[in-house]
């Protein structure tokens, strides 16, 4: 009898153990929005990353769409080149499209729109940065109206530094005081 | 002119042969596993004794750490309005560190100074000899057991540490600070990393969980069996276990964060 009651206690002290565990990882960390699928990369260029970190968000529209997944620095074009994850919601159908030399070649695609715009922004004035993806219309009709998995973004505004800004407007504001003074 | 010499070579020899013993006792007490799978009621019995009767004193001290988190994370990050964010710092204060660090000592103190007052007292009283006269094999029957209890209980301990630590912060700073509810789980949510700072910080204590269970088996088993010896042996587990479980979490933080 005395045996039955230790064991019922373990059982409910292992019990509470692994709920918290679950509680854990459920609640308190990033598990939950973490679908089992992979994701698709695309790529974008930057002149200028700012304080981009590999697992920052990427949005679209502020919702979250997935994150950075690899940041490199390309020494032939001069640029920091960022690979993106993107949830594999935002897959696309597959479809043949002809390559260069006429072969039908099969390309997955994403639901992306093929002229989005990549942006370096920050949140709030002392936070984080994130990229924002912007989707635009292609407004030729000839174009694949989708991007395509691993694709590159044309479109890119890098990063704002603070310090080039405030030098810009001082720059600006010392140039405007002069102009004022001679009219 | 010797003396002083002589001195410290047979402490050093003392000190390594000690050493080299913990480590044959550990390998002696980790293959009883098979014994004591076909016996798991001996287990059952020691995850009481070790890991039950610690669950209240883990489940207080969590639910106060984490409240004086939130206390003490609200007065520093309202100086740069960033209240929204206390969610994250309990969280990752509490998944990396101080859940299973204080969890362990704790643990130590609660559960490990028992083992080694329990096992240096059954030396003493020479029931460890008496059951080697019955052929029953001691380590078998009593340091396994306790040693596999001490290891399965303290990732459980830590994680409800760290559990009530949350709350507890959640109790202060949305509770009686009025931080915001939503911002509080959804900022921790997406800043703190399931493999990064969960796992971590159960490897964590399974680790902290090895060494201390270990340190407090292996000094009561090899304690000098009279009363002082006990008492001596049972002071070691405690202050050992504290610097082994400080020293090791320097290095498993370095690795794992560094």
């Amino acid at each position: 009898m005395h045996s039955r009651i230790v064991e019922i206690v373990v059982g409910i002290f292992v019990a509470i153990g692994l709920t918290a565990l679950f509680f854990l990882a459920m609640n308190a960390s990033n598990l939950a929005s973490y679908s089992g699928d992979e994701g698709f990369e695309i790529v974008a260029r930057f002149e200028n990353i700012g304080g981009l970190k590999v697992r920052s968000p990427v949005a679209m529209a502020g919702v979250k769409v997935g994150s950075v997944s690899n940041i490199r620095y390309d020494i032939k074009d001069l640029v920091a080149v960022v690979t993106m994850t993107i949830d594999a919601e935002y897959l696309g159908e597959k479809k043949d499209i002809l390559d260069e030399n006429d072969v039908k070649q099969a390309v997955q695609f994403s639901q992306l729109p093929s002229e989005t715009s990549a942006s370096i922004y920050t949140a709030g004035l002392l936070g984080e940065q994130y990229i924002s993806l912007q989707p635009f219309e292609s407004a030729d009709e000839e174009d694949e109206p989708y991007m395509a998995v691993g694709g590159e973004i044309v479109t890119v505004n890098s990063a704002l530094v603070l310090e080039e800004v405030i030098g810009k407007l001082v720059f600006s504001i010392t140039e405007g005081g002069g102009d004022s003074k001679d009219e | 002119m010797v003396n002083p010499v002589q001195m410290l070579g047979r402490s050093a020899l003392t000190f390594f042969e000690r050493l080299g013993r913990a480590h044959l006792f550990l390998m002696d007490a980790l293959w009883g596993f098979f014994s004591m799978v076909m016996r798991p009621r001996l287990l059952v019995q020691q995850l009481y004794s070790v890991g039950v009767l610690s669950f209240l004193i883990i489940l207080i001290s969590g639910l106060f750490v984490g409240m004086v988190l939130g206390l003490q994370g609200h007065y520093i990050l309202s100086n740069f309005g960033a209240e929204e964010t206390l969610g994250v710092l309990v969280a990752a204060s509490l998944v990396r560190e101080l859940g299973p660090v204080v969890a362990a000592l704790l643990f130590s103190g609660r559960a490990g100074s028992a083992l080694t007052a329990e096992i240096g007292l059954m030396k003493a009283t020479e029931q460890l000899s008496g059951m080697e006269m019955m052929a029953v094999d001691p380590m078998r029957r009593i340091i396994t057991p306790r040693l596999f209890a001490g290891i399965l209980s303290m990732p459980l301990l830590a994680a409800i540490f760290s559990m009530m630590g949350i709350l507890g912060g959640y109790f202060v700073g949305v509770g009686l600070l009025g931080v915001d509810e939503g911002a509080y789980w959804s900022q921790m949510q997406s800043k703190i990393d399931f493999s990064a700072d969960i796992i971590n910080g159960v490897i964590k204590s399974f680790v902290f969980g090895v060494v201390v269970t270990w340190i407090a088996v292996f000094e009561g088993y090899d304690s000098i069996p009279t009363s002082e010896g006990v008492s001596r042996a049972t002071t070691r587990t405690v202050v050992h276990s504290a610097f082994a479980i400080l020293g090791l979490d320097f290095v498993l933080t370095a690795l794992m964060f560094g």
